[in-house]
């Protein structure tokens, strides 16, 4: 489990994070969402540790983050997963290159264990017979899956994904986001999904965080989250044409059904 | 300016702790070494090679042209090409050029490492960005460059030659005999010590260039463009501070 404690975060006497408190549970695809620029990604990068909050603390199962010296941050680290929205998969490296990497440089494996275990994540993300490809040979969509494969090569209690959605056509990011919620249940993993993609929201939003303006608006589910009296997420929401034209549908059937009787 | 140069030298001073740190993996660090070697060393062997050829060539003619006095002796061209080559440019000149190609190399690589949020991933993975991938380059090119320096005095002897075989300016024996003439072979590690600094400043300053670059493609490329021209700056003002103590 992952703690937010009055998180707070400023650029150049900017305010982007407001007491932010959030918790994310094990085992559970836990999503923070919000419109761009609301703060969503610094928050994510303030709870990996690649920012500091000037205020306010990040728990890992009750380690206090900040309290962490340099030799325990590091343990902690290879306990963490990170999938980036651009996948940020090493060029000079192929598929097999990118998975291997974590694995030559952390795992205590031998060779021959650390390439079973490479093949074991890369036909896990569905990704067979690629393993000598670079990442410019392969589509956007099998991109992400090689950086899920090396995400989860070191087997981490903690997996963060920065808008995996990002760039593919909705079959294939159905296809990323089932992959992600199987990986989440199959491991045990405490996932946290940065998004605003709301098939992701309505797919595999087990825990939401709604972030609006550096604020903490709304926490919930796929199950809640179309009766929050939230104005603001449901501004987000409905702010699709599609969400709109539900909404407007369901109104109007509601307000037959309250004529008719 | 002054405190945005101070600035900027405190930040490469605390990067160059982070790059100077024993590897996590020496297996790993051997393999990139190696790696480094032939990308930033061995592919350079080619530029040097045309370079220095044509370059002692064209000093070869000149001297030949401008040293035109019955005072001073015919193998005097050779003497000359040899002390210029040695002295300064097989080792300062050859480094403004390889800091051309190699500092754009490496800070542009660096550079795009960073916006694509590659450096990211190696620091979330609990690695030492800054030390897996400069470290090695650092260490490569330093390792790698006396033999680029010993190769261009080679070569700018050799395009000498030519000028003494081909042309009817000088004949062979003179040149040969004014290269031989007054040798001093100090000048051969002077000239390999001040190319060992100038690597150094090559390969550290445009690492620190593309691994603190910010924003897109665009940044990477200016980053590399300030990279290029401040190591070409320090290996000038490192010029002058090696001559004078070496040569003193």
């Amino acid at each position: 489990m992952i703690e937010a404690k009055n998180v707070s975060k400023w650029f150049d006497g900017q305010r982007i994070l407001y007491d932010i408190n959030a918790t994310f549970d094990t085992g559970k695809t836990n999503l923070i969402i919000g419109q761009s620029g609301s703060g969503k990604t610094v928050f994510m990068k303030c709870l990996i540790g690649l920012l500091t909050p000037e205020e306010g603390e990040i728990l890992y199962d009750g380690r206090r983050f900040r309290d962490l010296d340099t030799e325990q941050k590091r343990q902690l680290r290879t306990e963490i997963g990170m999938l980036f929205q651009g996948s940020a998969l090493f060029d000079n490296e192929t598929v097999l290159g990118n998975v291997m990497f974590p694995l030559k440089l952390f795992s205590p494996l031998s060779r021959e264990e650390q390439l079973e275990r490479a093949h074991f994540c890369i036909k896990r993300v569905g990704l067979e017979n690629a393993d000598d490809k670079y990442p410019s040979e392969i589509s956007g969509g099998m991109q992400k899956r090689v950086a899920i494969a090396r995400a989860i090569a070191l087997n981490p209690k903690y997996l963060f994904c920065d808008e995996p959605n990002s760039g593919l056509d909705p079959r294939t990011s159905i296809l990323i986001d089932e992959l992600l919620s199987d990986i989440t249940h199959e491991y045990g993993m405490t996932t946290i999904i940065n998004t605003h993609d709301m098939n992701s929201v309505l797919g595999i939003g087990e825990h939401i965080v709604f972030i609006n303006k550096g604020h903490c608006d709304w926490t919930g589910n796929d199950k809640t989250i179309f009766r929050s009296k939230s104005e603001s997420l449901n501004d987000f929401v409905f702010a699709s044409k599609l969400f709109q034209e539900v909404k407007n549908y369901l109104e109007r059937e509601y307000e037959d059904k309250s004529r008719s009787l | 300016m002054v405190v945005s140069s101070i600035k900027s030298f405190g930040r490469y001073c605390t990067f160059m702790t982070q790059v100077f740190r024993i590897p996590e993996k020496w297996r790993e660090f051997f393999k990139q070494l190696v790696f480094e070697i032939n990308k930033l060393g061995v592919d350079s062997i080619p530029l040097v090679i045309i370079i220095s050829i044509f370059i002692g060539a064209v000093i070869c003619i000149q001297m030949t042209i401008n040293i035109v006095s019955p005072m001073i002796p015919s193998y005097s061209t050779g003497l000359a090409t040899r002390e210029i080559l040695l002295l300064e440019f097989s080792c300062t000149m050859m480094s403004l050029i390889l800091a051309g190609k190699v500092g754009s190399n490496i800070s542009s690589e660096i550079g795009t490492m960073r916006v694509t949020e590659q450096i990211d991933a190696m620091e979330i993975m609990g690695l030492n960005a800054a030390s897996y991938i400069v470290l090695p380059k650092i260490v490569g090119f330093v390792l790698f460059v006396p033999v680029l320096c010993i190769l261009s005095m080679f070569m700018g002897l050799l395009g000498g030659a030519l000028v003494a075989q081909f042309t009817d300016m000088i004949s062979m024996e003179n040149y040969v005999f004014g290269i031989q003439s007054f040798f001093n072979e100090w000048y051969i590690w002077y000239a390999i010590i001040k190319t060992l600094f100038f690597a150094f400043i090559i390969t550290s300053v445009a690492a620190y260039y593309g691994f603190y670059v910010k924003g897109g493609s665009l940044e990477v490329g200016q980053a590399s463009t300030r990279a290029v021209v401040s190591s070409s700056i320090l290996i000038l003002l490192a010029d002058v501070v090696l001559t004078k103590l070496l040569l003193q």
